[in-house]
């Protein structure tokens, strides 16, 4: 178990009060496991994401904890977690292209950086020149600035620098978000080949664009107006999912060879809740259309079958609970037609 | 005769240290948009597809062909015909909130119509003009009006902006963009409007790099790529049967929720078989190719330095032709647009960019092939 985060709760302060944009999330990423972080904007991800890494002085820990291989991450002391930065827990930002600083040669750069963490930079060059091969780049990018550099050739930098010191996890927010389709998957393939041959322990991929993530990612976790959703493996996010958010946000998204004429696409009518001041129950509630009256009170976040956790009353009527004791065969078989039921109405 | 015809035009950019060089960005583009139709023009990042809609929106200049909007050519009208030309066509950009003022409220965008295009309408008249618009748009006034920008949501900005152009007898919306930066929630709602636009007869130009919206929305489809054409047509001709190597790398590309990218693979060879032409090129090279493509984008334009240019010079004192004309269909270079003039500190620094005309004469851009009847590609370099 790589990461751990324990009923996270993270505001931010505003003058008209906090809005919780994190409010009590928890889950676990497994080594070598590539999460994505799926969701609207403004329903927390990126602030989850950011949280994990930096907090910015707007940003405040209300509570809750989080754990990476094993030991605490103290991610609200702003100085102890410099010790972790770079080296445990990294990050490519959104806009890669224009993360380097402009000023510096990309070798007299890392080598700040390297030394910042106080590693020694002589040490890690072999590893990093291997590393400019590896992603398809002359090693003479070291001596050469930034603006020399075409965009997809600062992304891949960008990316070799953040993970050079074999972080156990990297956070890439919106990566894929600007860029157009052959970027796109370009830059999936590389991270999955930097966990494949083990340069990043874990990865959380934030994205609202799910299609990419059902590329790229092991696992799916859906967030709605800072509370967890929906988390299951991406195969069983994409064909079966319980929630009702989940099951919308899918069926908005056109493919390749879908025309308006034979299938036109709904969207979610209305908008997220504000999270000044959260309404009580379920987050949803207000655009659900399988709402009923037990939503007013607020859905747990529970494991309806193996490895698929949902927060949703209907869902769960539908999928009685995994119990700790193992269900008998005929109870999982009657389970999973009734789902697949759910799922098609 | 189309609404709008676009007919071999080329754009030249000035770039490098203190505007040295030239860089030709658009390659004798042509093709057409009808009423009630939707184009959509596909491309990556750098093919040019923004630069030929602010064009078409004259935002731009263009350096070579011609535009013509109902039979007349736009391309060289000045500002009081202009005036007349945005009646009918508009643009709605990428990020809506750019669009806007945030000082101002968002209903300012409606007023500044009226003050140009209906001095004469006020009080009730014109306030019904703008609730039958919002409600062409599915929006509710007492949502949208008297408020600012940052308290309208993404989708409702968007929304507002294409009202605001059908406030205008709008016959062509360009739409460059308009819901990569919208939730997938949200952008649902904006694409079923512009379908129900296009029904009831607007002409839109939707620019985008997802080919999975391209093809939900469009009767038609152009993908560019370095400036030029290389495959168009009805759009599921181009995506049921792609024929351009490139149209093929790139539908292996786009992430779908039910396939993996490896799968993908598989896809190409179907639309491979069809055409004997690239009936070599393996899906694995097709993928790679498509990495380095994405990876390289200024691989793709091209570039002229004075170097390549200018090779006679160091033989002796031969200028280019400046009197070549494009060959092919279409009217020629127009005399006032065919040199960018040098400015004299350019030419004494020895920075003078090489001249317009040579630069356009130097496109090989070759006329597309018709495959198939409304199915046109670009004839493929040999590997």
């Amino acid at each position: 178990m790589t990461l751990k985060v324990d009923d996270l709760r993270i505001s931010y302060r505003t003058l008209r009060g906090d809005v919780k944009a994190v409010d009590g999330v928890s889950f676990s990423i497994a080594d070598g496991e590539i999460m994505g972080l799926a969701g609207e904007s403004g329903c927390g991800k990126s602030t989850l994401g950011n949280s994990l890494i930096f907090l910015e002085g707007r940003m405040k820990h209300v509570g809750g904890a989080v754990e990476l291989d094993g030991a605490n991450l103290p991610i609200a002391d702003y100085k102890a977690m410099n010790r972790h930065r770079l080296r445990d827990v990294s990050v490519v930002p959104q806009y890669a292209m224009s993360a380097l600083n402009p000023t510096r040669k990309i070798g007299r750069m890392t080598s700040d950086l390297i030394k910042s963490r106080g590693t020694d930079y002589r040490k890690v060059l072999e590893e990093f020149k291997r590393r400019i091969d590896l992603v398809g780049l002359p090693q003479n990018v070291l001596n050469m600035y930034p603006f020399e550099l075409s965009g997809g050739m600062r992304q891949r930098t960008t990316m070799v620098i953040s993970t050079l010191l074999n972080p156990s996890l990297l956070i890439g927010d919106e990566i894929t978000s600007a860029l157009d389709v052959t970027t796109q998957r370009a830059v999936g393939e590389m991270l999955m080949e930097f966990r494949d041959r083990g340069f990043v322990k874990s990865m959380i991929v934030i994205t609202h664009d799910l299609s990419v993530l059902a590329q790229i990612a092991d696992s799916i976790l859906v967030m709605y107006a800072g509370k967890l959703a929906e988390k299951a493996s991406s195969g069983t996010i994409v064909d079966h999912p319980l929630h009702p958010y989940t099951q919308m946000l899918i069926g908005s998204l056109p493919e390749v060879g879908l025309r308006y004429d034979e299938a036109p696409l709904t969207g979610i009518p209305g908008r997220p809740p504000s999270l000044l001041n959260p309404p009580t129950g379920c987050r949803f509630r207000d655009r659900c259309p399988f709402a009923f009256d037990k939503c007013a009170e607020e859905p747990p976040f529970v494991e309806l079958r193996p490895g698929h956790e949902v927060a949703c009353w209907k869902a769960m009527d539908e999928n009685s609970p995994v119990r700790t004791e193992p269900a008998s065969q005929g109870a999982s078989v009657s389970q999973g037609t009734s789902a697949s039921q759910g799922t098609q109405s | 005769m189309s609404m709008l015809e676009i007919r071999d035009v080329s754009k030249v950019y000035r770039t490098g240290t203190f505007g040295g060089e030239l860089k030709l960005v658009l390659r004798r583009v042509s093709f057409n948009i009808d009423r009630g139709e939707v184009v959509s023009l596909i491309g990556q990042s750098g093919s040019g597809k923004s630069t030929l809609g602010k064009i078409i929106l004259r935002l731009s200049a263009l350096s070579g062909g011609s535009i013509n909007f109902e039979g007349t050519d736009i391309s060289t009208w000045g500002k009081s015909q202009l005036r007349d030309y945005y009646r009918h066509v508009q643009g709605v950009f990428q990020d809506p909130f750019s669009s806007y003022n945030p000082l101002y409220k968002a209903d300012r965008v409606f007023e500044m119509v009226r003050t140009v295009y209906f001095p004469k309408l006020h009080g009730q008249q014109w306030h019904n003009k703008i609730e039958s618009a919002l409600e062409s748009v599915a929006l509710n006034p007492g949502d949208v009006l008297n408020k600012f920008p940052h308290q309208l949501s993404g989708g409702q900005q968007q929304r507002l902006l294409i009202a605001r152009a059908l406030l205008l007898e709008v016959k062509l919306l360009v739409a460059d963009e308009i819901i990569s930066m919208l939730d997938a929630s949200t952008r649902v709602d904006v694409l079923n409007l512009l379908v129900d636009l296009k029904r009831k007869g607007l002409g839109i130009l939707f620019i985008t790099h997802d080919l999975s919206l391209g093809n939900y929305i469009s009767d038609k489809t152009v993908i560019l790529r370095g400036g030029a054409i290389v495959e168009m047509g009805d759009t599921q001709k181009v995506f049921g049967n792609p024929q351009h190597s490139y149209t093929q790398s790139l539908l292996t590309a786009v992430p779908q929720l039910h396939r993996r990218w490896a799968g993908a693979g598989a896809r190409a060879p179907a639309g491979v078989a069809a055409n004997g032409a690239v009936g070599a090129l393996a899906p694995a090279l097709v993928a790679k190719r498509s990495v380095d493509d994405a990876l390289f984008p200024d691989g793709e334009g091209a570039r002229y330095s004075k170097s390549s240019l200018y090779p006679a010079r160091t033989n002796g004192p031969q200028k280019p032709d400046h009197t070549v004309n494009i060959t092919g269909p279409g009217p020629g270079l127009r005399p006032s647009l065919m040199d960018i003039p040098d400015q004299p500190w350019q030419r004494r620094f020895g920075f003078g960019a090489p001249k317009l005309a040579a630069v356009l004469a130097a496109d090989n851009t070759q006329p597309l092939v018709e495959c198939e009847p409304g199915h046109f590609v670009a004839v493929e370099d040999e590997l």
